[in-house]
């Protein structure tokens, strides 16, 4: 597994701080993040493969620091949104899922295998040529997925992936996290899709206030939001 | 361009999308030039041939089409009074076949064979401009069509459930808003996709 670094990590935006001071060491295969709206668990996210940067504080990804090696932590991290409406860039979905490999510089037939590959493992082949933007919800959030694992990262962070869906595609998109081999990081108010995981954080306010195996991570969760 | 494309393996579809963006431009150019009906019926003949060859169902052909007859349904008959039946045929002929030949590239040429093609048009230019960036801004001019389409339809939506139909400032500023975060997001999701690394 990677080992992810947040040493003395905090965000500020225009009115107030998002992140407050936090320290941290990630190096479970499956880590859950939960928290209130704006307790800052999306920005901690982030901030993983350098979307955010820290204003105080360094994050690193096996050694490397986010804020200096953004491209090179970006092609170990790969992110998935909660709206994969607005992380589809190309109109198809075969030519999606292969746009992410244009910064790879691989040669066609490699690429178009991999792409294949990818379309194979997420029931995506027989949709590969269908304009991407006509997806139900959660084949968006599939070719999202999808798109993101061709890249072969070695993380996989995703902000409420089943935030948008109905329970059935949460169901699919967590059977699909289930198989992953790649260390995953979810941020999620579905608590029941993080009770499989290694180790769950729970947010509140910028700060940790409980880092746990589920069980007493979700029950800490629970008292928390009463 | 947007979900136009039709899938299939024919002699058309495996013709580089550069030497198709070359004979459309000749083919097109040569019907506004070609003054006679005869001719014209030559175009279009080949241009049905095409079709053929590239295996494109003829629903699918006519939904592209079909489109340009709303116009000729105006201007034919316009053309009829001022110039004579036999001009207003020759201009009615080479709207609907340019229209069909550009139908015959977009249905048989994938976005990005396109978007490949014009990184290679646009690679002497290099010095001045990054091909690679264009493409992707055309990339993404075509993707934020639909994206932008079903954006205003929900804006219209909660429009009509409030009771705001007449209200432009209900549209206008909701959209924007909206599209502006779009945007917020796109771009963000492209940075996480390692473009401009």
């Amino acid at each position: 597994m990677s080992a992810i670094r947040f040493d003395g990590v905090s965000h500020r935006f225009d009115d107030g701080l998002v992140v407050d001071d936090v320290t941290l060491e990630l190096t479970e295969r499956r880590i859950g993040i939960v928290g209130a709206n704006g307790s800052g668990k999306s920005t901690l996210a982030r901030m993983v493969n350098g979307l955010v940067t820290p204003t105080t504080g360094t994050v690193t990804v096996d050694g490397l620091d986010v804020a200096r090696h953004g491209r090179e932590v970006r092609r170990r991290v790969g992110f998935v949104f909660t709206n994969a409406d607005t992380q589809i860039v190309m109109p198809t979905v075969r030519e999606d899922v292969a746009f992410t490999l244009r910064r790879h510089r691989l040669d066609a037939p490699t690429a178009a295998a991999r792409v294949e590959a990818v379309l194979e493992r997420f029931g995506l082949v027989e949709l590969a040529d269908r304009p991407a933007h006509r997806l139900s919800g959660g084949q968006k959030q599939l070719l999202a997925l999808a798109a993101v694992l061709v890249g072969e990262p070695a993380i996989v962070v995703a902000d409420e992936p089943t935030t948008l869906l109905d329970a059935r595609n949460a169901r699919r998109i967590a059977e699909h996290f289930a198989t992953l081999d790649e260390q995953l990081i979810v941020v999620s108010h579905h608590l029941e899709l993080l009770e499989s995981f290694d180790r769950v954080i729970v947010m509140e306010a910028g700060r940790i206030v409980a880092d746990a195996e589920p069980e007493a991570a979700l029950d800490a969760y629970r008292a928390l939001i009463g | 361009m947007i979900g136009v494309f039709h899938p299939g393996s024919s002699v058309v579809h495996r013709a580089p999308a550069l030497a198709k963006l070359g004979l459309l431009a000749v083919a097109v150019t040569a019907t506004a030039l070609v003054g006679s009906l005869p001719a014209l019926g030559i175009v279009a003949a080949a241009t049905i041939g095409l079709f053929a060859l590239a295996r494109i169902p003829v629903r699918v052909a006519w939904r592209q089409v079909s489109p340009i007859l709303w116009v000729l349904v105006f201007a034919v008959p316009v053309q009829w009074i001022f110039a004579g039946w036999e001009a207003a045929a020759t201009m009615g002929a080479r709207l609907v076949l340019a229209v069909a030949l550009a139908a015959v590239y977009t249905l048989t040429t994938t976005v990005s064979a396109t978007l490949d093609a014009m990184q290679v048009l646009l690679r002497p230019f290099a010095r001045w401009i990054d091909p690679d960036r264009v493409g992707l801004a055309l990339a993404l001019a075509i993707r934020c069509v639909p994206l932008l389409a079903d954006l205003v339809r929900e804006v219209l939506e909660a429009r009509k459930a409030r009771g705001a139909e007449g209200s432009l400032t209900a549209l206008a500023v909701p959209v924007i808003v909206r599209t502006l975060r779009t945007a917020d997001h796109l771009g963000e999701a492209l940075m996480a996709r390692g473009v401009d690394d």
